[in-house]
C-alpha cells in the first residue's frame, strides 16, 4: 500500500491531488507486469481499469474488418493508458499489447467509480486530468493524420 | 572578359564557385533522400557552424537553399537533400565527381555554446533531423560539457527514418537519450508510433535548465515548443529553425520575409519568442 | 558632398529654361548618358534626352486613385507635372539583368563571368525630392547591408544627380508627411525649382555638391532678382500645404499591431494581386532568380527580374505558397512598406510619391487604409506585431 502511494506521488499525472486523494486512489490499485507481447486488453471488452506505465512500452492497436492489427500509438513510462472506463458503453474503443516486459499500475474501474460517486471532488480532479489526457491525444492523432511530413514543408533540405 | 574563380565569388556575390562531389549515399530506399559530401574544386571549404545553409547550384537548372548536415574531415561539407522539387529532383541523378556550383554558407547557426552546462533537448520531425545533426556531432565530440542530451526524432513511418547507421550507435550509447517514433508503423516495426511531442511529453529532462532547439515542419515545431514549454523549458532557450523560399541569401531578393525578418540572414535559426508570430498569424 | 552650415540665405541663383539644353550639352559632352522627363503613349516616362526639346515642356498631370491624365498647362513649364510610372530604379535596379554568366568546361567543371558589360554612366535630370529619397532608400537596401549588391553599385556609382523641387504636387502626392519632400536639402549634385509668375520664367539652381557646383560655373547663371527671390520663396512655402493627401505619422505602430485586422480580407476583396503597385513602386526591391540556359547547354545566365509579393510564386515553397491569399499579399505589402522595413533598414519603405495610388486599378489608396485600421484600432483584442 505505502510502496503504491510512494509510486502514486510520484507520477506527473497526479501532480496536484491532496495526499487523501491519492491514497483513495490506491484502494483500488494495483501492480500488474506484463510480459513482451502480453496483451493487456482487447478491443469491445468491457473497459473495466485504466492504467498508468512505469517502465516498458504497450501498443495501441485497432483492427479493422479484414485486416491486420495496425499499432496507431504506442504508450510509454509516466503515460495513462484508457479512458474507455469513464462513460458509457465502458468498452475498450482499441486494444493494447505490450511491446516490452510493462510494467503498469492497474486501477480497478468500479472501485474508482464509488470512490468518484461518494467524493465528487475527487471525480472532478480525475475527470480534469482526463479530459487534459483526451485532448492530448487527440491533437497528437490529428497531427498523425495531417501527415506533416508529406509534399509540403521540407524546412531546408528540398 | 575573363575572371578568375575566386576573383569573381568576391565581387559578385551572386556567381556560384564550383564545388565536386566526393560521396552519393542513400539515406532511405527509394533514393528520394540521399546526402553529399562536397568538396571546393580548389581550397577547403569554408567553416560552416551547425544550422547554416549554402545555396547549391546545378547548370541549367537553377539554385536551392540546402542545410549543412555534417562537416566532413577533410575540408569537405555534407548537405542531406530531399528530392521534392525540380532542382533537387535533377540533384538526384548527379554522381561522385559531378560538379556543382555552391555560395555559401549563410544564416544564423544553432546555439551550441548556450547549452553548454545545460540539459540540452533536440526535436527533430523528418528530414529536420540534418540541421540538426552537426549539433549531435558537436555535442559529442564536448559530451562532458554538456547535461542530459535528449533527442527526439520522429518521421512519417519507418521508411523515412534518416541516418539510421547513427541512429543505432546514438541510441547504443548511455550518455545519449535517443527516442524515435513514427507516425505510422509497419507489420515488423518494434519502435514507437506516435507524433513526436508525445517523446517530449514523457520528460526525464529538467525543463527549466534546458536549452531546447526544434527543427521539422512548422507544425511540428509549433507543437513541440508547446510541450518544451509545459515541460518547463523556457521560451527564450528553445530555438527554431525557419524556411521560406529563399533565391539570393543575400537580404536583397525580398522572398525569405517572415515579418520584420530574413530568414536568410536573420535565420534559419531563431529564438521561438522572436517566431512566435509567425507561427499565431496565419500566412504572415 | 557639400560641406555642412551651407547658409540657406545666401544668394539665390538662377537660369533661364532654355540654359537646362546647355547642361544637356555638357553632360553628354562629360560622357554620361543624359535620361529624364519625356511624353510617350499618354504619359510622362523616362527616357534619354539629346536636349530641351525632348522635356514634356507645357504639359502637366492628374493624379487621382486609379486615375493618370495628361494635360496641357497654359505656360511653358519644363517640369510643370509630378510622377509618371517609371521611377529611376528602372536604371539603378532594372526590370531584367544577368547577374552571371556561367560557362561549362568540358571536365564537368565551370567557369563564370559578369553577366552584363559595365553600365554607361548616367545623369539623372528632374529627379523629385521624393524620388531622391527613394534612391536613397534603395541605396540602404543594395549597398549597407553585410553583402553588397554588385550589379546596383555599378550602376549607381558617378550617377550626377539633377533634382527638380516641387512647385505643385499632384493628387495623390503625400510626401510632406513623409518627410521626404516637397523640397529636398541634399543627395544631389544640383537642384532647379522652376519659377514661374507673371512675366517671371527662371529656373533657381542649387548646387548640393562641388562636382553640382562645377558644372553649375560652366553654365550662364545670375543672381535672382527681389521678385524673382520673393516668387521662389513663395513656391518652398506654398507647395507644402497643396498635398493631395496625408500618410498618419504613426502608420508603422498602427500597422504593427494590425496583423490580424479584419480590413485586410475587406480590401482584399477589391485588390486585384495585380502588381502594379510594387513595379511603379521606386522603392520595392523584391526580384526573381532565372536560370536561362542556351540551346546547347555550354552557358547559362543567372537573371535577375522584377518580382512582387503579389505574385502567387513569390512565397513558394513545395507544397503551394505560404501566402495563398490576396489579403495575406496585401497586409505583407503595405506592412512591409510602412512598418516591417523601419525594423530593416531604419526608414519608411514609402516615399509618399503616390504612384501605388495613381496606377492601382481599382484605386486603392495607402493612406486611406492605414487611416481606417487606425480609426478602428488592433481589429481583435491581443493583436501582436511581429
Amino acid at each position: 500500500m505505502n510502496e503504491l502511494l510512494e509510486i502514486l506521488k510520484g507520477q506527473t499525472f497526479f501532480q496536484g491531488l491532496g495526499e487523501q486523494h491519492v491514497r483513495l486512489l490506491t484502494a483500488g490499485a494495483s501492480l500488474r507486469t506484463f510480459r513482451a507481447d502480453e496483451t493487456l486488453f482487447r478491443e469491445h471488452e468491457e473497459a473495466t481499469a485504466f492504467y498508468l506505465v512505469r517502465s516498458g512500452r504497450v501498443a495501441l492497436e485497432s483492427r479493422l474488418p479484414g485486416r491486420r492489427a495496425e499499432t496507431f500509438m504506442t504508450l510509454g513510462p509516466g503515460e495513462v493508458l484508457g479512458w474507455s472506463w469513464l462513460m458509457p458503453p465502458y468498452r475498450w474503443h482499441y486494444s493494447a499489447r505490450a511491446l516490452d516486459e510493462t510494467h503498469t499500475v492497474h486501477f480497478d474501474a468500479p472501485v474508482l467509480h464509488d470512490c468518484m460517486d461518494r467524493d465528487p471532488v475527487l471525480g472532478y480532479a480525475l475527470y480534469q486530468r482526463f479530459a487534459a489526457l483526451i485532448v492530448q491525444r487527440l491533437q497528437a492523432a490529428r497531427l498523425q493524420a495531417m501527415d506533416i511530413y508529406g509534399g509540403g514543408d521540407v524546412g531546408l533540405g528540398g | 572578359m575573363s575572371v578568375s574563380v575566386a576573383e569573381m565569388s568576391v565581387h559578385e556575390p551572386m556567381a556560384p564557385v564550383p564545388w565536386r562531389i566526393l560521396e552519393v549515399r542513400r539515406e532511405v530506399a527509394d533514393g528520394e533522400v540521399f546526402t553529399w559530401r562536397l568538396r571546393p574544386e580548389s581550397g577547403d571549404a569554408p567553416e560552416a557552424r551547425p544550422g547554416q545553409f549554402n545555396m547549391l547550384y546545378l547548370f541549367g537548372v537553377g539554385e536551392v537553399a540546402i542545410s549543412v548536415s555534417a562537416m566532413g574531415e577533410d575540408g569537405s561539407l555534407v548537405h542531406t537533400i530531399r528530392a521534392v522539387g525540380s532542382v533537387t529532383r535533377t540533384m538526384q541523378g548527379l554522381k561522385a565527381g559531378d560538379v556543382v556550383g555552391v555560395r555559401g554558407p549563410f544564416g544564423s547557426a544553432w546555439p551550441v555554446a548556450e547549452a553548454e552546462g545545460r540539459d540540452l533537448v533536440l526535436a527533430a520531425g523528418g528530414i529536420g533531423l540534418a540541421p540538426l545533426r552537426p549539433v549531435i556531432h558537436g555535442v559529442l565530440a564536448r559530451r562532458e560539457a554538456f547535461g542530459r542530451v535528449l533527442i527526439c526524432y520522429g518521421a512519417r513511418s519507418p521508411r523515412d527514418l534518416i541516418f539510421r547507421d547513427e541512429l543505432a550507435q546514438w541510441q547504443a550509447r548511455d550518455d545519449l537519450d535517443v527516442r524515435v517514433t513514427v507516425d505510422r508503423g509497419t507489420a515488423d516495426w518494434r519502435g514507437d508510433v506516435g507524433v513526436v511531442t508525445q517523446l517530449i511529453d514523457r520528460g526525464g529532462f529538467d525543463g527549466r535548465n534546458a536549452v531546447a532547439m526544434v527543427c521539422g515542419p512548422e507544425v511540428m515545431m509549433r507543437f513541440s515548443a508547446l510541450s518544451l514549454h509545459r515541460r518547463g523549458v523556457a521560451p527564450q532557450r528553445t530555438f527554431v529553425s525557419m524556411e521560406r523560399s529563399m533565391r539570393c541569401a543575400l537580404g536583397f531578393c525580398g522572398h525569405c520575409q517572415i515579418g520584420p525578418h530574413f530568414v536568410c540572414r536573420d535565420g534559419p535559426v531563431f529564438p521561438y519568442p522572436v517566431m512566435e508570430p509567425a507561427f499565431r498569424v496565419h500566412e504572415l | 558632398m557639400w560641406p555642412e552650415g551651407r547658409d540657406r540665405g545666401d544668394v539665390l541663383r538662377v537660369i533661364d529654361p532654355q540654359a537646362l539644353g546647355r547642361l544637356i550639352q555638357l553632360l553628354a559632352d562629360d560622357g554620361y548618358e543624359v535620361v529624364g522627363p519625356s511624353m510617350r503613349d499618354n504619359a510622362i516616362v523616362y527616357d534619354r534626352l539629346a536636349g530641351v526639346a525632348d522635356l514634356p515642356i507645357g504639359w502637366g498631370d492628374e493624379h487621382g486613385p486609379g486615375h493618370y491624365r495628361l494635360r496641357q498647362r497654359d505656360d511653358q513649364a519644363l517640369f510643370g507635372y509630378v510622377v509618371g510610372p517609371h521611377s529611376w530604379k528602372k536604371y539603378l535596379f532594372p526590370p531584367r539583368e544577368t547577374l552571371v554568366r556561367v560557362l561549362r568546361r568540358d571536365d564537368g567543371g565551370f567557369d563564370t563571368q559578369p553577366g552584363e558589360p559595365e553600365p554607361p554612366r548616367r545623369a539623372f535630370i528632374g529627379v523629385r525630392p521624393c524620388e531622391l529619397a527613394a534612391i536613397g532608400i534603395q541605396d540602404r537596401v543594395f549597398l549597407e547591408q553585410a553583402v553588397r549588391d554588385r550589379a546596383y553599385e555599378a550602376r549607381r556609382e558617378g550617377v550626377f544627380l539633377v533634382a527638380v523641387n516641387c512647385a505643385e504636387p499632384g493628387g495623390t502626392c503625400f510626401c510632406a508627411s513623409m518627410g521626404t519632400g516637397p523640397r529636398t536639402e541634399s543627395g544631389f549634385d544640383l537642384a532647379l525649382t522652376e519659377v514661374i509668375e507673371g512675366d517671371i520664367h527662371v529656373l533657381v539652381i542649387e548646387a548640393g555638391s562641388e562636382a553640382g557646383e562645377a558644372m553649375l560655373q560652366r553654365l550662364d547663371h545670375r543672381e535672382a532678382g527681389e521678385a524673382e527671390c520673393t516668387a521662389a520663396e513663395r513656391v518652398w512655402r506654398e507647395a507644402p500645404e497643396r498635398m493631395g493627401r496625408v500618410m498618419p505619422g504613426d502608420a508603422r505602430e498602427v500597422l504593427g499591431k494590425a496583423l490580424e485586422h479584419p480590413r485586410w480580407e475587406q480590401t482584399a476583396e477589391r485588390c486585384l494581386s495585380c502588381a502594379n503597385c510594387t513595379l511603379v513602386c521606386p522603392t520595392c526591391f523584391c526580384a526573381q532568380m532565372e536560370e536561362l540556359p542556351d540551346l546547347e547547354g555550354k552557358t547559362s545566365e543567372r537573371v535577375r527580374h522584377w518580382d512582387s509579393c503579389f505574385n502567387g510564386e513569390h512565397s513558394y515553397m513545395i507544397g503551394g505558397p505560404h501566402r495563398s491569399t490576396v489579403a495575406a499579399r496585401y497586409r505583407q505589402w503595405l506592412t512591409h512598406k510602412l512598418s516591417t522595413w523601419h525594423d530593416q533598414f531604419g526608414s519608411s519603405g514609402c516615399v509618399g510619391c503616390g504612384r501605388c495610388i495613381t496606377w492601382c486599378p481599382v484605386g486603392i489608396d495607402i493612406t486611406e487604409e492605414v487611416a481606417a485600421i487606425r480609426a478602428t484600432g488592433p481589429g481583435k483584442a491581443g493583436g501582436q506585431g511581429a
